[in-house]
């Protein structure tokens, strides 16, 4: 086991890297000299080399990179020179927000997916699974987008129940006031995982309802309620964590499209108008962080699983 | 095509039980299993339909899809245009169907192209196994964590985007998912005793990898196929919501959808339902077949 861990682990850093490898690459690619953008193009060119020098700019590719990672390893993702302030400062206000829209939907989306998918496993081939299986892939074939516009349609234009644009609150805590603004992102967010979820789910059930052990549950004459309360509900929820794992990157650094359609302050905003101002610094810090998380959701859903299905030997 | 190992169908065809039933080849098995999967048979039926209405439909109901007609924009349904036109005055009913062959056309070539790719690098991978397949696991691991937007922002500050770009780009995230599928089978099956057999009588790695490993795949291939159609479809439709679309000479369902968002506000609301409408029907209908492919191709979950 702990030589399992070890080995995720080594190979989590690997990827890291990679993923810090091939962003700083790309970076490099575009066309255009930071150092104009930040000075102007009236700028002399003894200003120029001195602004490149300062910034090892002059450097050779791979020293560039080194300090990239030495910077990444002292934890600063960068510096916005539009805002003039570090994208660490930038994100040390945006990630909370995004941590409560993403755990508000994470929590409910779970708590509806469970049920629904256990209970389609059960029924399966019948109404309430075509139903159910209806439901979610619709939701699952909408482009994310659209799920969040038709909310707006209905209970924003049509009826004026919930206001159509997130609280633009600076704290998390200040977003929390505004209960009424998070309950369309919430909503949007929830439908969106939930479809991927309850299908999920109802997979991981079908294949525990396929194993031995719930025949002869059955067979022992254990009624139906035990079988699926202490046999097949416990072992599905091992699936659980894998999907709390992958979620991880969504609950901590938001998602781009939900956040542009309600203009919700969180990180996936700033790195969409980061792109349309050609910000590469905060673009390149957020990528990163995304790609961490994403590696450290991959990693904790990985060792979870391992620690709660004993018969996972690694 | 020698798709299953003998000895391996027989013991799948003998039930537990002891009683053997005729079930015919496996190919057979599979689809019956499709055909018994009453939505599998909807998706089948409107993706024809789909395809029929976008080939066939310019040619009985033809409409100017190239020059904007400024006297014209914005109508509600109406004789002459059942579902109105858009911003620039195009039919909507006709934009459907010239979009919908850029946006299936896009959907298809993704999809197979990229799970041919993942095909052979996850059956390398898995068939050599130790320091190859690690190196090539962690390449795919670092492909998915990287977010599939930056990507596009970054190519579309490089390049200027055409349906060619783009169907390269989607191939790009795409192919991962089945390379990491297609080494966790290949992992299992160079294991098994054929490919024992056939490295015993001096089969070559190549040899092995194309006529056994893959060949035992082909129920993940299918599935990841479908699958594929259907999300390149969305994530098309996605990437021109954020504004990394096509000139307005090659509309897809993504684009038109993504322009009629805007004038919801104003009322117009044939401009947003029929194409969000439609590329669910298609997405739907492609999840429904994959979904009954998976399960047909997965023996150990049919009820005996």
């Amino acid at each position: 086991m702990t030589g399992f861990i070890i080995r995720r682990l080594g190979q989590s850093v690997i990827v890291v890297l990679g993923v810090t490898l091939i962003v700083f690459i790309m970076l490099h690619l575009l066309p255009g000299s930071l150092a104009r953008d930040i000075l102007g193009s009236r700028a002399t060119a003894q200003a120029i080399a001195q602004f490149n020098h300062q910034n090892h700019l002059d450097q050779p590719f791979v020293i560039q990179y080194w300090y990239f990672l030495k910077q990444l390893l002292h934890g600063n993702l960068g510096y916005s020179y539009q805002f003039n302030r570090s994208v660490d400062s930038l994100l040390a206000t945006e990630l909370p927000r995004d941590l409560v829209l993403g755990g508000l939907s994470l929590i409910l989306s779970l708590m509806i997916a469970i049920p629904v998918g256990i209970a389609q496993a059960v029924k399966r081939n019948k109404a309430g699974d075509y139903v159910g299986t209806g439901v979610s892939f619709i939701l699952y074939s909408m482009p994310q987008y659209a799920i969040a516009l038709l909310l707006i349609q209905l209970l924003s234009i049509s009826f004026h129940v919930f206001p159509a644009e997130a609280p633009q609150g600076t704290s998390a805590l200040s977003m929390l006031e505004h209960p009424a603004g998070l309950v369309l992102p919430v909503a949007s967010l929830t439908l969106v995982s939930f479809a991927y979820f309850s299908r999920y789910m109802r997979s991981s059930a079908i294949d525990t309802l396929a194993q031995d052990y719930i025949r002869t549950a059955r067979a022992k004459g254990l009624s139906e309620r035990l079988v699926l309360t202490r046999h097949l509900l416990r072992n599905s929820l091992i699936a659980v964590v894998t999907l709390v794992g992958l979620s991880i990157p969504v609950v901590i650094t938001g998602t781009l499209i939900i956040e542009q359609v309600f203009n919700f302050p969180g990180a996936g905003l700033e790195y969409y108008q980061a792109a349309l101002r050609n910000d590469y610094e905060v673009m390149l810090g957020i990528t990163v962080l995304v790609g961490v998380v994403t590696v450290v959701g991959n990693l904790v859903a990985d060792i979870g699983y391992a620690i709660l299905d004993p018969r996972i030997r690694y | 095509m020698t798709a299953v190992n003998p000895s391996q169908v027989e013991v799948e065809l003998v039930p537990e039980a002891g009683e053997v039933v005729s079930s015919g080849s496996p190919w057979r098995l599979v689809g019956r299993t499709f055909a018994q999967n009453r939505l599998a048979i909807i998706g089948v039926v409107v993706i024809v339909i789909l395809v029929l209405f976008c080939y066939l439909g310019p040619l009985i109901y033809s409409t100017d899809q190239i020059n904007p007609n400024l006297a014209a924009t914005n109508l509600p349904p109406g004789a002459g245009h059942p579902l109105g036109t858009d911003s620039s005055g195009f039919n909507i009913l006709g934009r459907l169907m010239e979009g919908g062959q850029s946006s299936l056309e896009v959907g298809f070539v993704v999809g197979i192209v990229s799970t041919l790719l993942g095909l052979i690098y996850g059956a390398v991978s898995g068939y050599f196994g130790g320091f190859l397949d690690g190196l090539m696991m962690r390449i795919v691991d670092v492909g998915l964590a990287i977010p599939l937007v930056f990507l596009f922002i970054f190519m579309a500050q490089i390049y200027k985007p055409s349906l060619d770009l783009l169907i390269v780009l989607l191939v790009i995230v795409t192919w991962l998912i089945p390379a990491r599928l297609v080494r966790g089978e290949a992992l299992a099956l160079r294991t098994r005793e054929y490919v024992q057999a056939v490295k015993v009588m001096g089969g070559t790695p190549w040899r092995i990898i194309v006529r056994h490993l893959i060949p035992n795949t082909i129920g993940t291939i299918v599935v990841t196929v479908t699958f594929g159609i259907a999300n390149s479809i969305l994530t098309l439709a996605v990437l021109q919501y954020l504004g990394f679309g096509l000139p307005p000479t090659t509309p897809t369902w993504g684009s038109m959808l993504s322009d009629g968002v805007t004038s919801l506000q104003d009322g117009y609301w044939w401009q947003v339902y029929p194409a969000l409408i439609i590329i669910v029907i298609t997405v739907v209908a492609f999840n429904f077949i994959g979904d009954a492919l998976q399960d047909a191709f997965d023996v150990r979950l049919q009820e005996r």
